[in-house]
């Protein structure tokens, strides 16, 4: 993974000491509050309901085992023994001190983590494939990119004061795992008849109040060319993106204001002034970038006699045949596999961590994964690079730790915002409606034979639990002062993307299990064998599933 | 006399900003003496105005800086508007005014930015600072122009970035 030079930690150095400043300034009276407000944002710090939230940056998800251990350090000693993995794969801590934070600060600064970026009208933590560099349907690695990505947004000085919110993802796999066609700018990364390699720039996905499926508006932008053609995209965006109105601020609502093929051209004429300059990509750097992220030593293994091993294993331990079905995933390396550690055991909050987990997830990554992990936009931590012959100590390990629930893509892996437990910007609660669905589909064989299943709950339109996306989608909504649920059937993050259709009239609380259940009847029901939820819904429409639902009892 | 930074030192301001009018550009009056104008201001009186060289034209945050173009450099002075420190429009505006039209005089942030915003301006180009607060300690505000002293991209200050320069 990238690992940080003089050169980054000396910006990070000065970016802290700018922020104690800036902190110190706040609380003698010195800046303003909403002056002092982009500049917390912009520093990972939330004011929230409870207290203050800090966002930190995991960019593309990669962490290793020193980092782990900070970020349990961190939970430990300045807040309450846990923190939050975000559907933007950040950690979240919900309970710091504001006049502590640039004590954490520069404590992650150590180990090379920082917020920046993490929150504000700025371009935000770029996101990508949990199964990056690992993946068999891999194309090109996507890390390197991001990496070089990550570099160019920070302290950007031309786009800190955004309209709004900017957010990037990167995939190189044929399977879209980074939902890049629902970011203000996706890439996908392709080779063209020439074998080069390259980008297709997706822009103007987005969720929250107005959903939108982005469009491409390059089917190939050459790879020195990345940085340039953000730049002129993002300049677009800054000149001529709304800011009268903060809800049609994004990237998404220019994009349809001036029409794709009109945005993609004034891009295209701000690029051609910006390509050839000192932002083009040197084959150095490509190479550096890619550097960090070489093979680990990767043993020659017979995957034959592992795989024989691991069927005999699981024939003897049911659980664990289990374990390996969901949250094991081939590897692109013979006798490796990709490991997934649930954080959606029943009773916790989805993506909730403590302390003393991070520091087993350490553990296990130094053990068995060459020091590293990954957080994931399903709220989730992999560990990468596992062998097949290390698969059963490690389950033995998780099942203690308490991330072994073999519940990966099934309905109850729930996306979830924290919702109205945390966040003072929520109309409902969340977290209690994903423990309810949780308990009503207990029966894993059944849950199962149901195959996947994205279930994603938001706690408002702002969508952080990416309802829209969900094949069944939850968006708690206030009525009256009272806590409802409108539930969305059909959406989809990956290849192709799609927004869920509303079913009707939102629900209350208790009915959620229930009304769960009734969608998952008429799935049952209707599929044909082997057919998922998502295709089965695709192929019968809306009107089996309000049918049952809102059947009157009789 | 108001002071503003220039060039990183608290100096007497020897301009003065002419506000938006009411009504038509081409009525307004422009003073006599260094004055900055509205850019619409120097479109309608064009003509009257090329001759004097103590004119300088300021763009408020929605007005682009090809309303100035290759003009920029018959100017001594141009200034990028903030109605508002999170309206970041004018930050685009100034790199385009010295990295597509060549400005070479004093670019001035003018309006309601603030002091934290100091170090991205003059990396976007912007060499003087006239803080509409005249409350804003300028001692002060000259030590953020130091926040951050090694960047990662390209801009104004530093055209070349990072990897370009990396050891």
């Amino acid at each position: 993974m990238y690992i940080y030079d003089e050169y980054d930690h000396s910006i990070l150095r000065q970016r802290i000491a700018q922020f104690r400043d800036q902190t110190a300034r706040f609380l003698a009276g010195d800046l303003k509050p909403e002056q002092f407000l982009p500049l917390r944002l912009q520093n990972g710090l939330y004011v929230q309901r409870l207290a203050p939230m800090l966002r930190i940056n995991v960019p593309y998800g990669m962490v290793n085992s020193a980092q782990l251990r900070k970020l349990a350090h961190i939970a430990r000693h300045y807040d309450k023994g846990y923190c939050h993995v975000s559907t933007r794969q950040n950690i979240q801590y919900n309970w710091p001190d504001l006049t502590e934070v640039p004590d954490i600060l520069a404590e992650l600064a150590e180990v090379g983590m920082h917020g920046t970026q993490s929150s504000g009208n700025c371009i935000r933590n770029t996101t990508s494939d949990q199964f990056a560099g690992v993946a068999p349907d891999e194309m090109i690695d996507p890390r390197p990119y991001c990496e070089i990505i990550r570099q160019w947004s920070t302290f950007h000085p031309e786009f800190a004061f955004l309209p709004r919110k900017f957010k990037i993802a990167v995939t190189g796999s044929t399977q879209d795992r980074a939902a890049v066609q629902v970011h203000d700018i996706g890439l996908q990364l392709v080779h063209n008849d020439q074998g080069e390699v390259g980008f297709k720039v997706y822009v103007g996905g987005g969720l929250g109040r107005t959903p939108v499926i982005g469009v491409a508006i390059r089917e190939f932008l050459p790879e020195e060319d990345l940085l340039s053609y953000l730049e002129a995209i993002l300049r677009v965006y800054n000149l001529f993106g709304r800011r009268d109105n903060k809800y049609k601020a994004r990237i998404k609502i220019l994009v349809r204001a001036l029409t794709p093929e009109v945005f993609a051209q004034k891009v295209e004429d701000e690029w051609q002034h910006l390509k050839d300059g000192y932002s083009k990509l040197t084959q150095e750097e490509i190479t550096r970038a890619k550097g960090f992220f070489t093979a680990p030593a990767y043993e020659q293994l017979d995957n034959a006699a592992a795989q024989a091993a691991l069927d005999a294993q699981a024939a003897d331990s049911v659980a664990f045949g289990k374990w390996l079905q969901r949250n094991v995933r081939e590897h692109k390396i013979a006798g490796y596999a990709s490991v997934t550690l649930s954080l959606k055991p029943t009773g916790v909050a989805p993506g909730d961590i403590t302390d003393s987990q991070l520091e087993v997830i350490a553990d296990l990554a130094d053990q068995f994964s060459f020091g590293e992990a990954r957080t994931t936009h399903e709220q989730n931590i992999v560990l990468a690079d596992v062998k097949k012959a290390d698969l059963f100590a490690l389950w033995q390990a998780c099942k203690t730790a308490g991330f072994a629930t073999p519940n990966i893509g099934t309905i109850t892996d729930i996306i979830c915002c924290p919702g109205g437990d945390f966040c003072s910007l929520a109309n409902a609660k969340s977290i209690p409606i994903a423990e309810a669905i949780q308990r009503q589909f207990e029966d894993l064989d059944y849950v199962y034979d149901l195959g996947d299943i994205d279930l994603n709950i938001s706690g408002c339109m702002n969508a952080c639990g990416h309802h829209h996306v969900g094949h069944i989608g939850i968006l708690g909504v206030d009525k009256s002062g009272k806590e409802f649920y409108q539930v969305q059937l059909g959406g989809n993050a990956s290849n192709d993307a799609s927004l869920g259709d509303v079913l009707g009239p939102s629900f209350g609380a208790d009915d959620m299990p229930a009304v769960i259940q009734k969608i998952v009847d008429v799935y049952v029901a209707n599929r044909t064998d082997e057919e998922l939820f998502i295709d089965t819904y695709r192929r019968i429409g809306a009107a089996p599933f309000k049918e049952k639902v809102y059947a009157k009892a009789n | 006399m108001q002071k503003l930074i220039k060039d990183g030192q608290i100096q007497a301001d020897t301009w003065t900003l002419l506000a938006k009018a009411e009504g038509e550009a081409a009525a307004v009056e422009v003073p006599a003496g260094q004055v900055i104008i509205p850019v619409a201001v120097w479109h309608a009186q064009k003509d009257a105005l090329q001759q004097r060289t103590d004119i300088g034209v300021w763009l408020d945050s929605d007005e682009a800086a090809d309303l100035i173009g290759a003009d920029a450099n018959r100017f001594p002075v141009l200034a990028v508007n903030f109605p508002l420190f999170m309206d970041g429009r004018a930050f685009s505006t100034a790199r385009l005014l010295r990295e597509r039209y060549g400005f070479t005089g004093e670019l001035r942030a003018v309006g309601n930015f603030i002091r934290d915003q100091l170090c991205y301006l003059r990396r976007c180009g912007v060499n003087a600072f006239a803080f509409a607060d005249p409350e804003t300690n300028l001692e002060d505000a000259v030590k953020s122009l130091s926040d951050l002293q090694e960047y990662y991209q390209a801009a104004v200050d530093q055209p070349l970035p990072l990897f370009r320069r990396r050891a």
